[in-house]
């Protein structure tokens, strides 16, 4: 993966810029030493690392502008940095930037359940928002799987989903104000405890824009009631096809589920093995999760239930109590983890329409053939955002670069087929070159004007979402 | 008038435009400070160009009729959940809503409280910015986060970013069956603690609005459940327990009055009528009735739970010198153009924030042609 080189004036002046951080950080808050800014060199894209000029962990928002204030006008490149579990190297830093971590600004501001909000630190845990509430029966309905670990801020530069979006919606429709720190180090308020915007729906641009267009340190987040309960059903079928078919069906049928989660054989088996969830020996399972009261809950299973029926299954199993339901959501939980015990994988992350589902599954099983690299399927099936997940063997040289190649492919043809490069795990280093698969000139031209209006000598987080040449002149003029 | 009849002419209209252009699609909405220049209709661009009820997906061209979606989505049972308001009743206007005007204008009701604003049901758009490029941004399909965000950013911009000339959508199921629970006599603060409760239960309450003058005099607070029948009629009851310590708690299930009721408050039909100008204030909930309060209105009404108040003045009233600082914000939405020429209709923003405003729109529009100062 091609990265700018790193600006030589910049790395000349090191001492300087970590003389001038510490003025204004507490001890400790300065890290610069090689064995130490190793710690940044990466995020959950391991396949590229590069220590950072330095890390700061600001615990103040006014710490955060003290920060940038400096760089800006230093001229040096800063990454903001959650919890560094993005899979897109959205994290990656340079060797001439300045890792910006948030984790010290991990408190809660203010909980306000008459207006069902949440005012939180952005370094906080995903988790631990719900964690904050959960004693009023309230949670944070997104839920990335990633949530014990990634944080609130990065959440909200990738506009995250979940398992439960397709009820729910992700990150952004969630997200009800910030204070955020721009490059120049001014502080801004957007939106807050009301539900609309007042001018232009800039916190609407801010979620999703990948740590580009300035650093946030605090959001007011949406809670929810719990429902009263929830159930999930799990059905196997003996083909892609036929789970594809039931997905449709359970959806023109108005019972809308929390979540249809899928995963195909390959998958099956990995994580039944990992994690002994005693999934059924099948091409393709579905889970299907409703809530409400009981009462509530049978009747809408009793809707899926027939539905599911009507595609011929291997099996349908409904949990009958927690344990069980536990049990259901086991293995998917644990899918990630327990393909990455048997093998070094990418995750992609493109989104399609549901109805080419049959058809993309089919063309990445040509691929995989093809490429001879094995692909299992795991992914939210409700909204057509998929998790193919390509086995290669890190060790092998050449099997990284057959990988993205295959990745690569398999992404144009989410594109070609009506969909996107990427669902929830955003664009970061690791899609920057195909977006002129997506999007024409014009199109990249008129995205990057919005970060020349926030940050215009192109600091943040600068070689990240757009291909290196498209946003080249940007980065030079302002080095 | 410029009355383009696809994309490529749209884009050449504003690409050969010399002066300012006043963008419309049906003409219903004329909210902020009046534009002088050359109309732009958008409503040539018409038509539906897919809908896909097993993916919950409907695109369509900017200038096509509301009601021709809504009718497309009934036929499949589905809906626009965020529930667009109308606002011909309450403007005084004629003509066909478009869907391009819902989305320029962010137009939500009374289900925004729960389901969201049509900014989170908005996948994607397609449009023509002021020098007469088009540009597209998200898409189709219902996750996606590749690149900016200009989605959400066209949502609410009222064409002065760019001209619609096309919007895919979210589409949900419509419910089978809807019950509301009214409350009689609360005054307002009582109001907003009910509709706090009801909000704050298991309940997925769907609407939550307060009249302190109701059809016939009275105060009612009005609660919405929808879903399937005997869910519906679970939640009811469950709520009304919830809410009894507020007084007595009837239950309408009628389809035909409840659709009727929340039209009235989606559409603010008590002030059609009535004389004056209509505010929108936008607020935390709970401080709903006491910025009201400030307001010496002669007509409120509450939605969303008391986190959005219509608010009735006197005729060129500043309300915002009534109102002093308050946390959200006032849209002067009905007035005569001579007061919508002075008072500006939208809430003025910090200094920074209106910076990055000002340079939002030096970007896409930088001649400002495109609806020029409507926002302010
Ligand atoms: C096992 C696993 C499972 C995952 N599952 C999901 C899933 O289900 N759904 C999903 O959406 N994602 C998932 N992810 C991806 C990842 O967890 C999310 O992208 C997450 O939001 C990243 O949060 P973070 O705090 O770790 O951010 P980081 O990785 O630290 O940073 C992510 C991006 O945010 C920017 N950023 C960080 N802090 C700030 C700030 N304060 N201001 C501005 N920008 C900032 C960074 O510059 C970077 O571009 C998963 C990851 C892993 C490893």
């Amino acid at each position: 993966m091609e990265m700018p080189v790193p600006s030589a004036a910049v790395l000349s002046k090191k001492a300087r810029i970590v003389a001038r951080l510490q003025e204004v950080l507490p001890e400790g808050a300065v890290i610069h030493e090689a064995q130490e800014t190793r710690a940044y060199e990466c995020d959950a894209l391991t396949a590229y690392k590069c220590p950072p000029l330095a890390a700061v962990l600001p615990a103040s928002t006014d710490e955060v502008s003290a920060v940038l204030r400096i760089c800006h006008d230093e001229g040096v490149p800063v990454v903001p940095r959650g919890s560094g579990t993005s899979l897109a190297g959205g994290a990656l830093p340079t060797a001439d930037s300045v890792i910006l971590g948030v984790a010290r600004l991990n408190a809660v501001l203010e909980t306000d359940y008459d207006n069902r909000v949440i005012r939180v630190q952005s370094g906080r845990t995903n988790l631990s928002v719900t964690g904050a509430v959960e004693e009023q029966d309230f949670f944070y309905a997104p839920d990335p799987s990633s949530q014990l670990a990634c944080a609130i801020a990065g959440n909200i530069a990738m506009n995250s989903g979940g398992a439960h979006c397709l009820k729910y919606g992700v990150t952004t429709n969630n997200l009800l104000g910030v204070t955020m720190v721009t490059m120049a180090g001014e502080v801004v308020e957007i939106g807050g405890a009301h539900l609309d915007a007042g001018g232009l729906d800039l916190l609407g641009l801010i979620c999703g824009s990948e740590g580009q267009l300035g650093v946030v340190t605090e959001a007011t987040l949406r809670i929810l009631r719990k429902p009263e309960g929830a159930r999930p059903v799990l059905m196997g079928y003996r083909s892609a096809e036929a789970a594809g078919a039931c997905v449709a069906d359970i959806i023109k049928a108005g019972v809308l589920p929390v979540a249809i989660e899928y995963m195909d054989r390959l998958c099956i088996e990995v994580t039944d093995k990992f994690s002994g969830a005693g999934y059924p020996d099948c091409e393709a399972l579905l889970i299907v999760e409703v809530e409400g009261s009981e009462a509530e809950i049978d009747e809408q299973l009793g809707v899926i239930l027939q539905i599911a029926r009507n595609h011929d299954p291997v099996e349908l199993r409904e949990a009958k109590d927690a344990d069980e339901a536990a049990r259901i959501w086991l293995g998917r939980k644990s899918a990630f983890g327990a393909v990455g015990r048997i093998n070094d994988y990418m995750c992609l992350d493109g989104t399609i329409p549901v109805s080419a589902l049959p058809h993309v599954l089919k063309r990445i099983g040509e691929m995989s053939e093809e490429y001879g690299l094995a692909v299992g399927n795991v992914f939210h099936a409700g909204d057509g955002n998929m998790h193919p997940l390509i086995l290669f063997d890190a060790n092998k040289p050449g099997d990284l670069e057959t990988c993205e190649a295959m990745g690569a492919e398999i992404l144009k043809l989410c594109v070609e087929v009506g969909g996107c490069l990427t669902g929830e795990h955003g664009v970061g280093i690791e899609k920057r070159d195909l977006m002129h698969d997506q999007f024409s000139g014009d199109d990249l031209e008129a995205q990057m004007r919005v970060k020349d209006v926030f940050d215009p000598a192109w600091l943040l987080n600068p070689a990240k979402v757009f291909p290196l040449a498209a946003s080249a002149e940007r980065r030079d003029f302002a080095a | 008038m410029l009355a383009p009849n696809d994309e490529t002419d749209l884009a050449e209209a504003v690409a050969g435009a010399a002066g300012p252009l006043r963008v419309v699609g049906g003409g219903t909405r004329p909210i902020g400070k009046p534009v002088a220049g050359e109309v732009l209709s958008v409503a040539g661009l018409s038509g539906i160009s897919l809908y896909e009820p097993g993916a919950l997906t409907l695109v369509a061209r900017a200038g096509t009729p509301v009601a021709e979606v809504e009718a497309a989505l009934a036929a499949e049972g589905q809906r626009l959940a965020f529930e667009p308001m109308e606002h011909r009743g309450l403007l005084g206007t004629s003509g066909e809503p478009t869907i391009g005007g819902v989305v320029a204008a962010n137009v939500s009701g009374p289900r925004r409280v729960q389901a969201g604003a049509c900014r989170d049901f908005l996948l994607g758009v397609r449009f023509v910015d002021g020098r007469g490029t088009v540009l597209k941004n998200g898409g189709r399909v219902m996750k996606n986060v590749t690149g900016y965000d200009l989605v959400k950013l066209m949502a609410g911009s009222y064409g002065t970013l760019g001209v619609l000339s096309e919007v895919s959508f979210k589409v949900l199921p419509a419910p089978a069956a809807v019950a509301v629970l009214l409350i009689e006599g609360l005054d307002d603060g009582q109001a907003v603690r009910a509709m706090a409760a009801a909000l704050g239960s298991p309940f997925e309450v769907t609407g939550a609005a307060h009249t302190p003058k109701g059809v016939d005099g009275a105060p009612v607070t009005m609660i919405r459940i929808e879903g399937f029948e005997s869910q519906v009629r679970y939640r009811a009851s469950a709520l009304a327990d919830v809410l009894a310590e507020f007084g007595e708690i009837a239950i309408e299930t009628d389809p035909e009055r409840t659709r009727a009721g929340w039209a009235w408050v989606r559409d603010v039909e008590p002030f059609h009528v009535l004389p004056g100008d209509v505010w929108r204030l936008s607020v935390k909930p709970s401080d709903g009735p006491e910025v009201a309060a400030r307001a010496e209105a002669d007509g409120l009404l509450y939605d969303w739970g008391g986190g959005l108040v219509w608010v009735l003045v006197p005729e060129g009233t500043d309300l915002r010198a009534r109102l002093g600082a308050f946390e959200g914000h006032a849209t002067l939405v009905r007035a005569s153009e001579a007061t919508r020429a002075t008072l500006p209709a939208f809430q003025p923003e910090p200094a920074p924030l209106a910076a990055i405003a000002a340079g939002l729109r030096e970007k896409f529009d930088p001649r400002g042609i495109l609806n020029p100062g409507l926002m302010g």
